[in-house]
This record gives C-alpha cells, structure tokens and sequence, in this order.
C-alpha cells in the first residue's frame, strides 16, 4: 500500500513537471521564433525525464529489496544455521520477518531477536535510501531537462521514440506469455520423468498415482494412455454432434436465412458462445445424465450418469456456435461468381452448394473443424463434472471415462508442493495437451490462411 | 438432321424434367435439413435456459421465520458496555470492549430461539426433543440476535419480530424438493421436525421470503441455508478489474504496434503467428502456467485474486489483441493519408484520428473479452481459489473464490436437494451479469457501428 502512495506521489511531482516544461517552452521562444514541436510535448519530455527514472528505481527496490535485506540478516546469523536445510532456513526467516514487522512469536530466541531489529533496521535504511535516491533523480531529470529545452529542440521525436518502444514492449507480452507456457511446461515435465521414465508415461496402458500420503512406498503408474483413449472418445462424440449441427446451421445462414432471421440469430449465437463451460457442465450432470440413463432404462442399456456419452453431447452443443460461426464466415468468402455460374447452369440451390460452393470452402471447413477438435480436447469443466472420472481403457461410451484436462486438474488442485510425481504429472500431462492443441491450432491456422489468400 | 435434333432436344427436356420433381424435393430437403438444424440448436439452447431458470429461481426464495424473539435478561445476562473513560488510552479501552464483546459471545443465543419456537408452537418442549427443534432455524442465525443486540442493547427485556432463515433441510421439505412419501429413515428430518415445520408454514409463521442471504453473506459450511455468493462476487470484482487495468491497455498498445507501426519482418510474423496460437490454447494451461510461474517460483499467495487476474489478463490479452487489430484494419488508408497529408507524425495519425474512430471496435472486444474471463473456471482451481473462504475479501491479496468456482464448489456439496437450487441460483447470477456484459458490446457496436 506504501509502493502505491509513492507511486500515486511521483505522479503528481510528474504533473507539476508537465505545467513548469510547457510554461518554459512558451517563455524560451523568442520574438520571430518557433518552437519545433507543440508546448504540450516539451511538457510531456519534462515529465517523463522526472518520473521515470524515479519509477524504476522504486521498480528495482520493490523487485530485489527484500532479498537484498535478507541476504545481509543471513549473513549476521550465528554460525549454527548454516547446517539448516533449505526449508528450514525458509522456516526461520519466516520467524525473524514476523519479529520485524512486529508481530510475536512463540519462544523468540535472543539471536532471532537480533536478527529482527536488525532486519527491520536494514529495512528502514533501504527505504529511506530509495526514497532519496528517487527523490535526487526527479529533481535532477527535472531541472536537467528543463534547462536543455530549446526552440529547437526535437521534443515530439523524443516522446514518440518513446511511445515507440512502449509499444514494442506490449506486444512483447505475448511473446513472453507463450515462452512462460513453454519453460514452465518444460521445467516441471522434466522434474516429473526424474520419477517416470517417459516411455512408461506415453506408452503405459493403467493410471493408478497413488498418493503419498497413504503411506504407500510404490510410486503408482502413470499410463497416458488411458486418458488420451478418452479425450479422444469424449471429443470425437462432441464433434459427431457439433460437425453436421454446425455445418447444416451455418449452411442455413448463409444462403437460406432472410436478412431479419440472420440479424437475429447471429448475436444470439455469439451469446451462446459466451456461456461459460461450468454452466454446461452443470447442465450435462443434472438434465442431460439423467435422461440419458433414463433413456437407456427404456431401451434397455445401461448408460451411467457420468459418462463419454453425457460429456461429449454437451460439448458438442457447446460447439455447435463455433463451429456454425467459422464455417459461416469462409462460406460467405466463396466469390459469388462460383454460385452463379452454377445456378445459370440450371442447378438448384442445394445442388449449388453441395457441389460447387463446400467443395471450393472445403479447405476453410477443414481448418475451422481442426480449431473444434482442439477446443473439444482442451476443455475442462464439462468433463470434470460429467464424464466420471474413470482412467480405465474400455471402447464403451456408456461407461465413465477420464480425460486429460481433468487429471490436471484433479493432480494439482490444492496441492502446491510441486516434489511429488503427482502433482508433477499435471506438467507433463498439461505439455501433451499443448503440443497436440498446437499442431491442431497450427494446421487449421494455415489451411485457413491459405484458403483466404485463394479467394482474395 | 434438324429433326434428329430437335428429337433429342425434346429427349433431353423430357429427361429433365422428369427429374426436376425429385430435384426439387432434393431441394427441399436439404433447406428442411439446414432448419431443422437451426432449430434443434435453438430448442437445445433453451432447454439449457428453461431448466436452469426452474432450478434456480425458487432458490431466491427461502423459507424464513418471523419470530417473536424475547431477549430476556436472564439468558442475556452480561454486564454493560464499557464506555471509554476520561484519561483511558484508546489501547486500553479497546481491550475491554473486546473482553465484553467476548462476554456477549458466550450468552446462550440459541436458547432465545428455542424459547421463541417454544412459544409460536404454544407446546411444551421435552428435553428430548430439543434435537428435532434445533434443526428447524439454521445454526448460524444465532449470531444474527448477538449482532442485533451488540448493535442496540436497549432491547434487553423486549420483544422483537425477528427474521431468521430456516434450516437447509426444512426448506426442502417445505419446497417439495425432497419425497414427502420417503420412510422415516430416508428423510433428513425427523417426523417431529417435519409436523413442526409444516404446521408453522401453515400458520404463517414460516414463509417463503426473498433470500438476502444468497447476496449478502459469504459460503458457509456449518449452516448451509446462509450460504451465500458476497465472497465470490467480490473475488470476482477484483479480478475483472486486475483483468481491465492490465490487459485492455497492452493489449490495445500491442494491437496497435503490430497493425500501424511494426516492420514487416520474421519476428512481426512470429508474433502474430504466436498471438494467433495463444487464443486457441486450452484455458487449463494458462492455469499450469500460473502455478509454476506466479506460484511457484515468484511465490505470490495461493487463492489470491491477483494471481487469478493476472492468469486471466494472459488469457484474455489475444482475445483484444485481435479484435483491436481488427477494427484497427476496419479503417480506410484515406484516413491515414489525409492526416499523413496536411503534415502530421505517423504516431500523431494514429492516436489522434485512426485510433478515435476505432474506438467502439476496441471498447466491444475488450468487454467480450472481460466477460470470457468473468465465467473462467478451470484456470482458477489450479491456482487454489477453489478454496473455502468464509471472509469477503478486502484487497486483492486476500483469499478469495470467484462466482463460477462458486459454482463448481456448491454443485459438489453433499446437502444434493439444497444445493441444486442454490447452484442453479448462482448460475442465474453469473449468467446474468455476463450477458449484461454482452448486451453492452453487442449495444456500443450498434450504436457506433461506422460503415465506411
């Protein structure tokens, strides 16, 4: 709360520092003069020279000067403590950082004691040390700045430069976003096969992690295989239901639909699109699972509650507005020419389009189907809540199943002790989800881009 | 020769057009096949809506007591509030309002309420069924009369009409949410509960009253009919406004980067590659990314709603990312040029002009984008938030859950006949504020919608 009275501080000293650059540009310029750029952008530089570099060192004590401070109390500790283990060590500082803030603990020891006045003193000195510093490098960017300020003076270029690399940096952020996914899936997938060798991850055909905790000295196995068989089953079901649904709709649309109908349909379905999955999922445990086992009473199958069937038809649905909206989209690309060329030849309207207008967007219907496939094997909620939670390999889509998405997230939640196999598994699990997401994304991202350049 | 032709000409006809019958019920058909289609989605769709609806709308009712509640100075008996003295410290008083505070706590609240049911059933209670009457009030309303008191203690000695929730399992019963045929020993209620509650709902003093609860009060596990979404809302809150602080204003920067000023190279390329690729990566794996990275190794707290918002932000920030850069694209080049033309700057040319009138574009993806991440939910329990939190969070470092782990949490509860109603309840809640959110977007883009 401090760091952000300061930051809120150096933005008003920045606010002063725009009013004295504006108020001397227009005092610099003598009589037949012009100044180069506007006034405004003389105050802006003036401002930016006093704020920034104050903000950045406020930026670099925030990031390393609580760790500054504890390098230096660690070194002051007695000589016993350097026989501590890692957590421990954690354990103590813990103990001296309560001190310091002034908080009791039980049976302070006399070391710790000293340790804490002096972790809160370094503390002190730090602050007022930054505060200072920050203080010098408003002043002398200020007065610095302030000086050089001429009529000839390029101040819009300065400022834009600077506009420039704040944007450059912002689509960095992606960048970095995607190297993090990486690393870390990397990272924690490597620290995982330390446990299992990846041929029994990838190849092994039973999921049975047991969990430390009850004792057990066995590791488990950790066979991929049963997961992968139903992601496969739950998503190929959501696509055999979201495919000709999808399709057939976007069809509809496209060449079918009167203007009124299509002005109102597309938002609603843009507004499905925007449900969230829990609420599927909720909606596949408590409606669909019980007519379906209902249904299979009646029939005379049994069909669980819980199972591919009731997860995979729900996802489907949940599909069907992306799948209708991407095909909508590239059958409305076909040139309008195709059609008619075809419909002068007498062919009716269906004919048209079966034989002319999805031959030629087949390309386009592909990719979009390859971008379903990957939403289908990511998604998480639907599963967790309706397909069972049974990691076994059965070819029965009546039956429970597991899925990749919901072993990540039954391995991790609430357990953030990243040493096990079992919760390292989610890493691994969660790179074989990515690689296969990615080469779906990658594949359909290319079709689609290529069939645009076809038609532009 | 002009006859052959005209022969098979007539052939030919012929042949067509004993077709065309057929081709056009082909026709038909298939434009049936394409409604049909449509209509099915639709009818799905609002099965979803109709059942959830039917669910979740009577939670928003809740059977309640008005009870006649007798604060009598006999069970509340305790001493009275300190006042500070003159030349007290501040310190010093504190602690003995604290240590009457506590006094207050151990007064036997529920016994008010037993007294009070005691009377409204005009029957004498045997100690033996003091069981099947503590289960008619929730437990956790006792701590509503200590709250009334500490607020107002010149009720001591008076009677007061009181509201309190009745228990989670009286309010099935009285909704039917539960068989009234079962045997005795599938009920959750005794007989002796159930005759009770029944005769009381018939006498008025039960109704079904509009739940405040649901709004007012966080999750709770002792006494479920109190349970309520305040703590969600609030982790959400401060979520959605990590979420807008941060990525509205990359995004839109990185947006206008690569679509105005980047130079047309590899590493533009990749990273519109990579941008494209980011939007279609499960929401789970920005969760892992979360764990190992905001958790892990930079060691920010478990459950908190600034790790959420800043694992929401990366997931979020490809959604704007593209639909600024297409309504950066939606803008003619004579825009551009007329400004380039009467001498301004290429960065002046953007955000004086180009980026004004992109604007609405940017507004309605950033708010599309906003609501994605309101109904979020598996990213969230990889980071701990689907952790029981029993306080309202007050800063985004707090522990906290979010309305549609909320969800998740209360569809798992055990208490099934209660619960249903009350997720399907929060449900309506989340819904409701996302398609606000929508209606928003789908209204600014109406509205400024430019047709160039």
């Amino acid at each position: 709360m401090n760091n952000l009275a300061l930051m809120a501080g150096v933005l008003v000293v920045m606010a002063l520092a725009y009013q004295l650059g504006l108020t001397r540009s227009k005092a610099v310029v003598g009589d037949g003069q012009r100044l180069h750029s506007r006034p405004g952008y003389y105050g802006l530089l003036v401002a930016l020279w006093c704020g920034l570099p104050a903000l950045l060192l406020l930026l670099l004590w925030g990031v390393f000067g609580s760790d500054i401070v504890q390098f230096l109390v660690v070194q002051q500790l007695p000589a016993e403590t350097a026989a501590f283990s890692d957590r421990e060590m954690v354990l103590q500082m813990r103990r001296i950082g309560a001190l310091a803030a002034g908080n009791n603990i039980n049976d302070p020891q006399q070391f710790e004691l000293a340790a804490a006045a002096q972790q809160a003193r370094l503390e002190t000195i730090g602050r007022l040390t930054v505060l200072a510093s920050m203080a010098v490098a408003a002043v002398l960017g200020l007065v610095v700045s302030r000086r050089q300020i001429t009529p000839h003076m390029r101040a819009r270029n300065h400022i834009e430069r600077v506009i420039m690399v704040a944007l450059a940096l912002s689509s960095g952020v992606a960048i970095l976003t995607t190297i993090g996914i990486v690393l870390s899936m990397i990272g924690e997938a490597v620290n995982f096969f330390r446990f299992i060798s990846p041929a029994d991850f990838f190849f092994g055909t039973t999921w049975n992690p047991r969990f430390s905790t009850s004792g057990d000295t066995g590791q488990g196995e950790f066979g991929l295989l049963p997961l992968l068989w139903g992601t496969l089953m739950v998503s190929s079901i959501a696509l055999l239901v979201a495919i000709p649904l999808g399709l057939m709709t976007a069809i509809y649309m496209a060449e079918y639909a009167p203007p009124s109908l299509r002005n109102v349909a597309k938002p609603v379905i843009e507004v499905l699109a925007g449900i969230p999955t829990i609420v599927y999922g909720f909606f596949a445990l408590i409606v669909i699972g019980p007519f379906l086992s209902g249904l299979g009473e009646v029939v005379g199958i049994s069909i669980r509650t819980t199972s591919a069937l009731t997860a995979g038809l729900v996802m489907g649905i949940m599909i069907i507005p992306f799948v209708s909206s991407l095909s909508d989209d590239i059958i409305t690309q076909v040139p309008k020419a195709l059609r008619d060329g075809a419909l002068g030849l007498g062919a009716t309207k269906s004919e048209t389009i079966r034989q002319v207008v999805l031959p030629a967007a087949l390309p386009g219907i592909v990719g979009a189907f390859l971008l379903a496939a990957s939403r289908a094997i990511g998604e998480t909620m639907i599963v967790v809540l309706a397909a069972g939670n049974n990691p076994v390999l059965h070819a029965n889509p009546f039956e429970a199943v597991s899925t990749i998405t919901v072993t990540i997230v039954n391995q991790l939640t609430g357990d953030m002790d990243f040493a096990s196999p079992q919760s390292l598994v989610a890493f691994a699990l969660g790179l074989t989800l990515f690689v296969i997401t990615l080469g779906l994304n990658v594949i359909a991202l290319l079709i689609v881009r290529r069939y645009r350049q076809q038609y532009e | 020769m002009n006859t052959i032709t005209q022969a098979s000409r007539r052939e030919r006809l012929a042949t067509i057009e004993r077709s065309l019958a057929s081709r056009h019920r082909r026709e038909k058909r298939f434009r049936r096949l394409g409604l049909a289609a449509v209509v099915t989605g639709m009818v799905l769709v609002l099965i979803l809506f109709a059942s959830i609806l039917m669910r979740g709308l009577p939670a928003f009712w809740q059977a309640s007591f008005h009870l006649d509640i007798h604060f009598d100075p006999e069970i509340v008996d305790v001493s009275e509030r300190p006042s500070r003295e003159a030349g007290e410290s501040e310190a010093d008083f504190r602690e003995r309002d604290l240590i009457w505070l506590s006094e207050v706590g151990r007064v036997n609240w529920q016994q008010l309420i037993d007294n009070a049911l005691e009377e409204a059933l005009g029957e004498e209670i045997e100690p033996r069924q003091a069981r099947d009457l503590r289960a008619l009030v929730t437990s956790a309303e006792r701590r509503i009369l200590r709250d009334r008191f500490i607020e107002d203690q010149s009720m001591l000695g008076e009677t007061h009409t009181i509201k309190l929730l009745a228990s989670a399992n009286v309010d099935v019963w009285l909704k039917g949410n539960i068989d009234r045929d079962l045997p005795d020993s599938q009920q959750q209620l005794s007989a002796q509960t159930r005759e009770w509650a029944d005769r009381l709902y018939a006498e008025g003093v039960i109704t079904n009253a509009f739940s405040t609860a649901l709004f007012l009060n966080t999750d709770s596990r002792s006494s479920p009919a109190s349970a309520g979404l305040a703590g969600a809302f609030m982790g959400s809150l401060f979520m959605m406004l990590i979420v807008m602080v941060l990525s509205v204003p990359i995004g839109v920067a990185s947006a206008i980067y690569l679509e105005e000023f980047a130079p047309k190279n590899r590493l533009t390329d990749l990273i519109e590659i990579n941008i494209n690729n980011l939007a279609a990566v499960p929401s789970i794996v920005f969760g892992l990314l979360g764990a190992a990275i905001f958790i892990g190794y930079l060691r920010l707290p478990l459950s908190a709603p600034l790790v959420g918002g800043l694992v929401l932000t990366l997931m979020t920030l490809p959604t704007i990312i593209i639909a600024t850069r297409a309504s950066l694209r939606s803008i003619p080049n004579s825009i551009r040029q007329a400004a380039l033309g009467i001498g301004a700057s290429r960065v002046q040319t953007v955000f004086h002009h180009v980026l004004p009138l992109a604007l609405p574009g940017i507004l309605t993806g950033s708010i599309l984008g906003v609501a994605q991440a309101l109904g979020e939910t598996a990213p969230l329990l990889l980071i701990g938030m689907n952790a029981f939190v029993s306080n309202i969070p007050s800063s985004p470092i707090d522990q906290a859950s979010a309305l549609p782990v909320q969800i998740y949490l209360w569809q798992g509860n055990e208490l099934r006949n209660f619960f249903e109603a009350r997720t399907s309840a929060a449900i309506i809640v989340l819904l409701a504020l996302m398609l606000s959110l929508n209606a928003l977007a789908i209204w600014l883009r109406k509205k400024f919608e430019t047709r160039w």
